[in-house]
């Protein structure tokens, strides 16, 4: 399926290898950011919290992606990573007294160095098994970060103060959103980057067809540690703004859940597409407050039933994961191309 | 005496627990030739490949390529000593491109680091272009440049085939294994893919070590054949010899003597 414009024709290889292919993509990609820039003017704080919660879940996600969409490692500890880089920020700004722009990409690094180490099984592990392998290293950071209490503060965890740009504190929704948003969006630029780079194609080969790729030349330890390595270090970033976000780290903000979570925003938007993460992560931290939304409507309108009607609320979640499985087991990137697919043919669909 | 074999394979064994599946096979290539290894199935040919390629690295025996022991090196690093193999069931990487398939084979080529791909500047996009340019070549030589942009798993059998060979191609190898090419190929397909090892051969100078059924291509293509069967070398020679063995033929089409 490659439904590009016709009369697109390119001079060299350089243009070929372009991010936006036409003029069209990159005005729509122009217009996507303008609206992201001008968004918070036009939101309350609730829809802003919304938001900077979608930032932060994709940039979680689209690293979870390069390690299981496109190396084909399926990790179940994407949620440790992000505990310890939300930790190594809170460590780091509060005792060491880092600023954020340095206490941010250190926790990267810090998670980085902690997913690699994790990863190292994957060399023999595949599939199911290394899922329990990296479910092993969730339990075991969760146990060492409640442990290690002179850094982590155990059970109580952190409480860091606000991120400090030039002296004004990043204090409510509206001005962390100027912290998420370009965060998020280099962190995007970046994994596409490495997606269309030789390391990009090394990890496709990797999860294509091992024994291959290392015919080919790929050295598979090297790959699949740095497939862990950037995909913790995303999680780390990722977990660093939510510490810098809620000032309060604990680690039950980190538990196995939010690795399935992270899991099933990849399946749902699509594995092996960052544009899927995207859009996933978008859609698991939407759904349960429109089901949220929804609810609350249902109960002032039926009183009696509210109960009931918040209850539903949890199985409609459920229910919407399973229906997108079993309806679009590619996510909604495949949606996403079939739909553009349809406006390039239209009205001549045949 | 002449200078030393291209490769040499000394006297190797390989077993699966309790399957032998090489039981002291040794054979050398001269550089530059096409050398055919044949046998019934399940004769060891394969595993023959595997051990030159170091996917199962032999028990005993040593290999010797261009007088250097490899028997022990790591897979991913025979490529680049320029021994490169295709694979006899299709092993292509189906979920990318068919360039992405070919640029992946360019990897051992490209020197550019992980902050360069980050950032996608200087080096990374030279060399990305650079190598594109190669690749090209490739397609044109083998004629691919109507699915470069096609994803693998679309392609019908022969072309896959045809990608497959691609992809070694695009390793530039001075060593080619190539397992069973022509297999599942119609007549037209296989007189095809026969010529393009002969062009590899003779216009690019590569050594080549094929394995294949088709005896037709076999005989007409290969300077020299070796026969297996059950792990063992029955005979080597130049094909008019190979063919004509007693040994050969028995194993191919049974033995009388019991009857």
């Amino acid at each position: 399926m490659n439904y590009t414009n016709c009369g697109n024709f390119k001079c060299s290889y350089e243009k070929d290898a372009a991010l936006f292919q036409t003029l069209f993509s990159r005005l729509c990609i122009g217009v996507f950011l303008v609206m992201l820039v001008a968004l918070p003017f036009l939101m309350d704080h609730y829809f802003i919290y919304i938001l900077n919660m979608i930032l932060i879940a994709v940039i979680g996600a689209v690293g979870l992606n390069i390690l299981t969409g496109f190396t084909g490692l399926i990790s179940l500890g994407q949620g440790a990573f992000m505990a310890v880089g939300a930790f190594g920020a809170g460590y780091l700004s509060s005792q060491v007294g880092l600023p954020f722009f340095l206490a941010i990409p250190a926790a990267g690094v810090i998670a980085a160095l902690v997913g690699a180490f994790f990863g190292i099984p994957s060399l023999r592990l595949k599939g199911l098994y290394l899922s329990i392998a990296t479910l092993a290293a969730q339990f075991i950071i969760e146990f060492i970060i409640i442990r290690a209490e002179p850094i982590t503060g155990g059970v109580q965890g952190l409480s860091i103060d606000y991120a400090r740009f030039f002296g004004i504190p990043i204090n409510d929704d509206f001005r962390f959103y100027w912290l998420a948003l370009p965060l998020a969006v280099t962190m995007t630029l970046l994994a596409t980057n490495i997606v269309r780079s030789k390391i990009g194609r090394a990890f496709l080969s990797v999860r294509d067809n091992y024994i291959a790729a290392e015919a080919m030349g790929i050295n598979l330890f090297h790959y699949k540690l740095t497939a862990f390595a950037i995909s913790s270090f995303y999680a780390g970033v990722a977990g660093s703004l939510w510490a810098y976000y809620t000032t309060i780290v604990t680690v039950e903000n980190f538990t196995i859940m939010v690795s399935i979570q992270y899991l099933s925003m990849i399946i749902i938007g699509g594995l092996g597409s960052i544009l899927g993460s995207i859009f996933g992560a978008t859609f698991l931290i939407v759904l349960p407050e429109a089901l949220q939304f929804i609810s609350n409507m249902a109960a002032g309108q039926f009183p009696a039933v509210s109960q009931i009607v918040g209850a539903l609320k949890e199985m409609a979640f459920g229910l919407v994961i399973i229906l997108f499985l079993l309806f679009e087991p590619e996510g909604l990137a495949r949606r996403w191309r079939l739909i553009k697919a349809y406006w390039k043919l239209w009205p001549f669909s045949y | 005496m002449l200078a030393a074999p291209f490769l040499d394979v000394k006297n190797i064994y390989l077993s699966f627990g309790g399957i032998m599946a090489i039981a002291g096979v040794s054979f050398h290539v001269n550089r530059g030739e096409i050398f055919s290894i044949i046998g019934p199935n399940g004769a060891g040919k394969t595993s023959i490949l595997n051990t030159i390629s170091g996917i199962y690295p032999p028990d005993k025996g040593s290999i010797l390529y261009d007088g250097e022991e490899i028997t022990r090196l790591p897979v991913h690093k025979r490529p680049v000593k320029g021994v490169v193999r295709t694979f006899q069931n299709l092993e292509l990487f189906k979920g990318m491109t068919v360039l992405d398939n070919l640029m992946l084979s360019r990897h051992i080529y490209m020197n550019y680091g992980l902050l360069s791909s980050v950032l996608w500047i200087g080096k990374a996009r030279k060399e990305e272009v650079a190598h594109r340019k190669r690749v090209e070549e490739v397609i044109d030589f083998l004629q691919l440049t109507h699915i470069r942009k096609k994803h693998v798993f679309e392609l019908s059998y022969g072309l896959q085939k045809r990608v497959e060979l691609a992809r070694a191609m695009c390793l530039e190898p001075k060593l080619l294994l190539l397992d069973e090419p022509m297999a599942g190929m119609n007549s037209e397909e296989t007189e095809d893919m026969a010529r393009y090892v002969i062009d590899l051969n003779e216009e690019m100078g590569i050594t080549i070590i094929l394995i294949e059924h088709d005896m037709k291509v076999v005989m007409d293509l290969s300077s020299r054949v070796v026969a297996i069967d059950f792990g063992e070398k029955i005979c080597e020679g130049v094909p008019k010899e190979v063919a004509v063995n007693p040994k050969v033929l028995s194993a191919y089409l049974g033995e009388e003597k019991w009857l």
